[in-house]
């Protein structure tokens, strides 16, 4: 059973990564709404797989991918940043920092599927 | 001498007899070849016809073969096309159910507050996230002095964008007439003109517009409109009106329900003076 986390400050972006998940079989998907929150779920909760937006409040995506790849006991969860920034140096920024993948919104199901599917 | 002559012709007879013997035996042993060969032929055209008797029936069970092989690859080709037919509808299945996850989140997000500044909110989350635009604003149209004004924007602070009279540009005209505008040339852009936007949508209630939306660039990556994005602007039209409008009824009368409480509280407290 995936535990997915879904680092996402819009409600509406996290119904919409969360309703697209939730078809993988099994999955249960944990919602945190910054970096911040994120980490205390990392603390309480195994999780396998994080899709974490880069652009958010008190503490950004790229920091959350920092902090998560410098902690032993998280550094070999698989990260997908997901962003507005469609430029190719933020992607390349992004994987430079340890992010597994990228994803440049508006996301498309498909892809994201495709994508969370290939790290389970 | 006589006996002697009879001994000699005893011994001719016995010759003769012999000779036709050995004739006779000559005759036997040929006829006996002649059979040998003849049985010898027949063996071998009888062993000729098994064979091709057998060549025969292979032949058939090859051609019966080759006709269930046929069969086989026809229906294989046929079982294929219906697969190919059938991941191509779960594509467009899956392509349907998607866009119809998009609008009802939209939908329900739109919905789920009566809060004036997070409907507002929630509408450039919207325009962001599942329509991709860059800068872009939503006007409300101001009643008394007919003027669409800047309610909420992104890109852009609310001052760098006009007010719009009614019927005046692009903004107006789409607000007068309350049909979406797009134009030819839609993506990303850097050179704005905030009085003529790339795509401008009316917020109606009915026939009753009561603000626009207009996108004036998109990200990088969206190079244009899918027909999920019409839909959006669709659903944004009406359901985000609607979500406006009655927000803003609520807010208002919230305020006017705290004020007449305060009023009432006043009007209660003067007795005990």
């Amino acid at each position: 059973m995936p535990n997915i986390l879904v680092v996402e400050d819009s409600p509406t972006m996290r119904q919409l990564i969360s309703f697209a998940i939730k078809r993988i079989p099994e999955s249960r998907i944990i919602e945190a709404t910054d970096g911040i929150d994120a980490l205390k779920k990392l603390s309480s909760e195994k999780i396998d797989i994080i899709l974490a937006d880069i652009n958010m409040p008190m503490m950004d995506g790229l920091k959350l991918v920092s902090l998560v790849r410098n902690n032993p006991s998280y550094q070999n969860i698989p990260i997908i940043v997901i962003t507005t920034e469609g430029a190719e140096e933020d992607k390349k920024r992004a994987i430079s920092i340890g992010a597994n993948a990228y994803l440049t919104k508006p996301i498309q199901t498909q892809e994201l599927m495709k994508l969370v599917n290939s790290f389970l | 001498m006589e006996k002697d002559f009879g001994i000699a012709k005893k011994a001719d007879e016995f010759l003769q007899i012999f000779k036709k013997g050995e004739e006779f035996t000559k005759d036997l042993i040929m006829e006996n070849e002649r059979l040998r060969f003849r049985v010898a032929q027949l063996e071998e055209a009888a062993e000729k016809s098994g064979k091709e008797e057998r060549i025969r029936i292979y032949e058939e069970r090859i051609k019966m073969l080759e006709e269930e092989f046929n069969s086989l690859l026809e229906r294989y080709r046929k079982v294929e096309e219906e697969n190919k037919d059938f991941a191509s509808k779960y594509v467009e299945v899956e392509s349907e159910n998607n866009n119809l996850a998009n609008l009802y989140v939209a939908s329900y997000q739109l919905h789920s507050t009566l809060d004036f500044n997070e409907v507002l909110r929630i509408v450039l989350e919207i325009i962001i996230n599942l329509i991709g635009a860059e800068k872009f604003a939503i006007f409300l149209m101001d009643e008394k002095t007919n003027e669409l004004l800047p309610a909420a924007s992104e890109g852009f602070s609310l001052e760098e964008l006009p007010k719009t009279k009614l019927g005046e540009d692009i903004i107006g005209k789409v607000a007068k007439e309350g049909e979406s505008y797009f134009a030819e040339n839609m993506g990303y852009t850097n050179d704005i003109n905030t009085s003529s936007p790339a795509v401008c949508i009316p917020l109606k209630i009915k026939e009753h517009v009561i603000g626009v939306i207009s996108i004036y660039s998109l990200f990088v990556q969206k190079k244009s409109f899918t027909n999920i994005d019409y839909e959006l602007f669709n659903l944004l039209a009406g359901h985000a009106a609607t979500a406006i409008f009655s927000s803003k009824l609520y807010t208002q009368s919230e305020r006017k329900l705290t004020t007449i409480q305060s009023f009432l509280d006043l009007l209660k407290e003067k007795p005990r003076k």
